[in-house]
């Protein structure tokens, strides 16, 4: 099961430090492993809502640091992408994973898949005996549906003002942070409802 | 990608001020309130959403507003459920009794309500609760609910038991086995939806529903399973894709073979599974159209036998033979190529389960294993495939008491030499061996050999893999292996220098030789030069622990050393060599570390001039060569004569201050006749003598040009590891008063040429009073200068002389009363 999708900023922004990453869109699943944790201490809602935003910064800034090292390490040069672009930007993007070790910050140790698409990077956070191949593939589907539906690589502001259509996008599919072997036929019916559904 | 725009939109929603932030809520309420939800709704939910996600720190909405929310949920527009559900999970809950109203109408719980549900459950019993009632909504008749509607459970269901696998009951686990059996063996093998798209006149009879296809277009011959294509699809066909996408979480969770008790014992599953293997064989192929039924399914009759979870191993079992055969066909679409790819790895990691559970199953399993190994062996692009193969060998191999060298060879001779640069491989190859190393050790104890060849992936991303190497290394490091390890981590950014060339001499051609920057391209591809390359990037230990031509290489490579890659590695390198030497400590007999210490001084001029490499490596080599020598005194007087040479070698005060610093300190401290017996007086005369000359020379001129001055940490190291040896052999003292004269005098001058700083000056002459003042009474300055260890090591309450006052300090404490 994924633990988090996330998309968040793998360039220096103006307003953070060099490391920091902007959280741009997240999404948690299943039960928070507080709640199920033998911890004495309760924590109140509000407290565990802080610890999650606080394990999502957690790994896009693993992950930021990650993608600028790769970048650095094989010398790309980014090109500049305008709209339309969409497959050769996604074709060219770097991409990795990245093991975060078991606390830090999930309780159990992660392996963290991400595509550095330009600015911004596209982030799984898989579990142990979870397909990493499927989760590839995955991670790419998703982001080429972010890409096209959000109209990302222009400037606009669509994947924080409409964020539902990831969020339906993610009903369908990674549902509940399922990864599902979909062969191209199940997919096409999936893609159909969330075009449906985006639409409306 | 990344604009301003959406900075300045963060920055609003963040900053938004409390009473615009009310006179919003109450606008989106009225909003709520309208019988039509528009365009505009939409959006303000939209904005309300990037508030609240916006800050760390949670906001309250108002109640009524959370109550309409709570409406939402059930609203029949998607967005309005996806909207709600997203804002809901953003905000504390109100209480928990609008939730569990929700959760009291299943059959109305859609996808994003039970999102919710699951991320806002405060305890375990919330979740058991939820999860009784969607296995009991699983229960009821398929007519009795709309298609699709439940299609969400399986995966609810299993986000819930990945961190609870209580929350399922063993009535529940039991119904869930029977479901899943259906669904995987037993699913329509016809076309679903597009069948019936007869005309408005015609009639349903007329249309015969098509069977469902393979990947490469041929008619289906055997049950549906994920690699079946149609034009749409029956609900029961959705189940078996869900299904078997949570199947091998499952297996693990409720079916290891510490959970549950089987009703059945060891003797009849393999009595049983043994029949079933034989009703196999006699099968009579002929009778049957063998190119369309896949020989699997031919055995699923006398499977009926079985207990719920026995059977669903079986039909575990059928179900992936039949996808590895799937996975032999040419997929019509690239995606479906990928898909292949990932349904073996799945496939055979859910095998590797079920035989963990049953292991009389390895014997039917093997055969399917071994013929796909031997298909893809050759193929690395299914690397990745072959890993849980690897892993299937490695728990199984030694029952079906099948040889797995030729699969060794490839994980750990062929993958990291070939497939270094790619980092899914090197992060599973690697979680392979982290996961398994006792098996390893057990199993295929020769691994170890491979180790230059695992460092490659080390040498060529660093950073990514880094953490694994630690915990990796100390499982590497034996006796035989610790020198050839410490040699090749020393030159490990030169390896990832080669690693560099070697892909790039494969990409540029050969006539682009003389364009800048490619010089160390021009020696890789010298033939002169390539057994130095050919070492490095050797596969196996044992072939040496390292070249003679070490200082070749590394000019060589000296334009390597700005390269992002080799920066990275040697900013590496320190933090392993801590790790190694910790290991090596504790594996190591005194010959060993007796040779490290050689390596180490051989070593610390020897090195790929990267900046700040060699400092960083010459503060490892000090740390660990006081550590050896505090562990192992004797090795000092062992390895006299080679740490001598090195401390006489005045050149090394300036190009390996710290190491030099280090080694004089030891030889002052440890050659001694309480450290080793067989440390004669002669000795340490010749070691006086040669420190005595050193110090002599760096205090009498300027340091050579191109040098700074020593540190006074050396001059004074010098001078005190003088001042023991003196201690210990008498005779030697006058001479150390007469240099101290000499230093006094030379200092009364104010400066001098090899000391920079007057401050410094005067602590060094101050030093050198101190020890001559201490020397004057011979018998005392053995005891100050290198005080015997339990004078050193606190007692406290364990020495009788310092215990007592300790004791009658507290019993008062106790006995008074103030």
């Amino acid at each position: 099961m994924v633990r988090c999708f996330l998309i968040h900023t793998v360039c220096p922004v103006g307003a953070l430090s060099a490391g920091e990453s902007r959280v741009l869109y997240s999404r948690l699943f299943g039960p928070d492993e507080v709640v199920l944790s033998k911890q004495q201490r309760e924590f109140t809602p509000e407290e565990r809502r802080l610890l999650q935003k606080e394990k999502v910064s957690v790994v896009a800034r693993r992950v930021r640091s990650a993608v600028s090292l790769s970048r650095e390490a094989s010398g790309r040069q980014l090109v500049d992408a305008v709209p339309g672009d969409e497959a050769l930007v996604l074709l060219d993007a770097d991409s990795g994973v990245v093991r975060l070790r078991a606390g830090d910050p999930f309780s159990e140790e992660m392996s963290v898949l991400w595509l550095g698409v330009q600015s911004l990077g596209f982030t799984l956070a898989c579990e142990p005996h979870d397909n990493l191949l499927l989760a590839e593939d995955i991670l790419r589907n998703l982001t080429r549906h972010c890409l096209d539906n959000l109209h990302m690589l222009g400037q606009g502001s669509e994947v924080l003002l409409k964020s539902s259509r990831i969020d339906v996008l993610l009903s369908r599919l990674l549902p509940h942070g399922q990864l599902l072997f979909l062969n191209h036929r199940f997919a096409q019916s999936l893609e159909k409802e969330v075009a449906s559904s985006m639409a409306k | 990608m990344y604009s301003l725009g959406s900075e300045s939109l963060i920055k609003q929603a963040r900053e938004i001020q409390e009473t615009e932030l009310q006179k919003f809520y109450s606008r989106l309420v009225k909003l709520l309130q309208l019988k039509e939800l528009g365009h505009e709704t939409v959006d303000s939910l939209q904005r309300l959403h990037l508030i609240l996600s916006a800050n760390k720190y949670a906001r309250t909405l108002p109640s009524d507003l959370q109550q309409r929310l709570l409406l939402l949920l059930s609203s029949p527009s998607e967005q309005l459920q996806v909207l709600s559900s997203a804002l809901l999970r953003e905000t504390p809950p109100s209480s928990g009794e609008e939730l569990n109203n929700i959760q009291e109408n299943v059959s109305q719980l859609n996808t994003h309500a039970a999102a919710l549900l699951v991320s806002q459950a405060r305890s375990r019993t919330d979740l058991n609760n939820l999860c009784a009632q969607l296995v009991h909504g699983l229960e009821g008749r398929p007519s009795d609910r709309p298609t699709r509607s439940l299609m969400f459970t399986l995966p609810v269901l299993n986000s819930i038991l990945r961190l609870s696998r209580e929350s399922l009951t063993e009535e529940h686990v039991t119904i869930l086995n029977k479901k899943f059996v259906d669904w995987l063996r037993y699913a329509s093998i016809l076309q679903g939806g597009g069948a019936s798209l007869g005309g408005f006149f015609t009639g349903p009879r007329s249309r015969q529903p098509l069977p469902t296809a393979e990947l490469d277009g041929s008619v289906s011959g055997d049950f549906f399973t994920v690699l079946c294509v149609g034009q749409g699809f029956t609900e029961d066909q959705w189940m078996n894709v869900y299904s078997f996408s949570m199947l091998r979480h499952w297996l693990l969770t409720y079916h290891s073979v510490s959970s549950g008790n089987s009703t059945m014992d060891a003797a009849n599953r393999l009595q049983l599974s043994l029949s079933l293997s034989h009703s196999f064989s006699n099968d009579d192929q002929s009778e049957v159209d063998g190119s369309v039924v896949s020989m699997v399914s031919a055995t699923s009759s006398s499977s009926r036998l079985l207990p719920p979870k026995e059977r669903l191993r079986e039909k575990a079992f059928q179900y992936c033979q039949r996808l590895i055969e799937q996975c032999d066909r040419k997929a019509q679409k690239k995606s479906d190529t990928e898909l292949q790819k990932a349904c073996m790895v799945e496939a055979v990691c859910i095998l590797d389960c079920v035989c963990v559970e049953d292991p009389s199953m390895v014997f039917r399993t093997f055969p399917s294993i071994k013929a796909l190994f031997s298909r893809l062996s050759s193929d690395l692009s299914y690397a990745r495939v072959l890993l849980p193969i690897a892993q299937f060998y490695l728990n199984h191999g030694e029952m079906a008491a099948v040889d797995c060298e030729c699969v060794w060879k490839l994980v750990f001779a062929h993958f990291p030499a070939e497939l270094f640069n790619d980092p899914f491989l090197a992060h599973e190859l690697l979680r392979f061996l982290r996961q398994n190393l006792d098996g390893l050790r057990l199993r295929a104890p020769e691994f170890i050999r491979f180790l230059p060849n695992l460092l490659k992936f080390l040498a060529w991303d660093s950073s990514a893999v880094v953490d694994d190497f630690v915990d990796l290394l100390p499982s590497l490091v034996t006796e035989g292996t610790a020198v050839e390890i410490l040699h090749t981590l020393l030159d490990l950014p030169c390896l990832s220098a080669t690693l560099v060339l070697q892909l790039r001499s494969v990409s540029l051609p050969i006539s682009e030789s003389s364009s800048r920057g490619l010089l160390p391209l021009d020696a890789f591809r010298n033939p002169a030069f390539r057994g130095l390359f050919l070492f490095l990037l050797r596969v196996e230990t044992g072939s040496g622990h390292t070249i003679d031509r070490l200082s070749t290489l590394h000019d060589l490579l000296a334009e390597a050393a700005d390269w992002p890659r080799v920066v990275r590695c040697a900013q590496v390198v320190p933090v392993l060599l801590h790790i190694y030497f910790n290991t090596v400590v504790t594996v190591g007999q005194e010959k060993l570390l007796a040779h490290l210490i050689l390596v180490m001084l051989e070593r610390s001029g020897l090195l790929l001039a990267i900046p700040t490499y060699s400092r960083e490596i010459h503060r490892v080599f000090s740390c660990h060569l006081l550590r050896l020598c505090k562990l192992r005194p004797s090795l000092v007087v062992d390895q006299s004569h080679e740490l001598l040479e090195f401390a006489g070698t005045t050149a090394n005060v300036y190009s390996k201050e710290e190491v030099y610093t280090h080694v004089v300190w030891v030889l002052g401290e440890y050659l001694s006749a309480a450290s080793d017996s067989r440390c004669s007086v002669a000795l340490i005369t010749s070691c006086f003598e040669t420190l005595e000359a050193v110090l002599f020379e760096i205090t009498s001129s300027a340091p050579p040009p191109g040098t700074v001055c020593p540190a006074p940490k050396v001059i004074t190291t010098l001078m005190s590891a003088l001042a023991k040896l003196a201690s210990r052999s008498h005779d030697l003292i006058p001479r150390v008063s007469l240099f101290f004269s000499k230093l006094r005098t030379a200092a009364r001058n104010g400066s001098v040429a090899w000391c920079a700083d007057e401050d410094d000056l005067v602590a060094i002459v101050t030093r050198g009073e101190e020890l001559w003042f201490l020397l004057k009474a011979p018998g005392v300055a053995q005891s100050v200068l290198t005080p015997p260890p339990h004078v050193l090591t606190p007692r406290w309450h364990r020495d009788t002389n310092l215990a007592m006052p300790l004791q009658l300090r507290v019993l008062t404490r106790l006995t008074h009363s103030q």
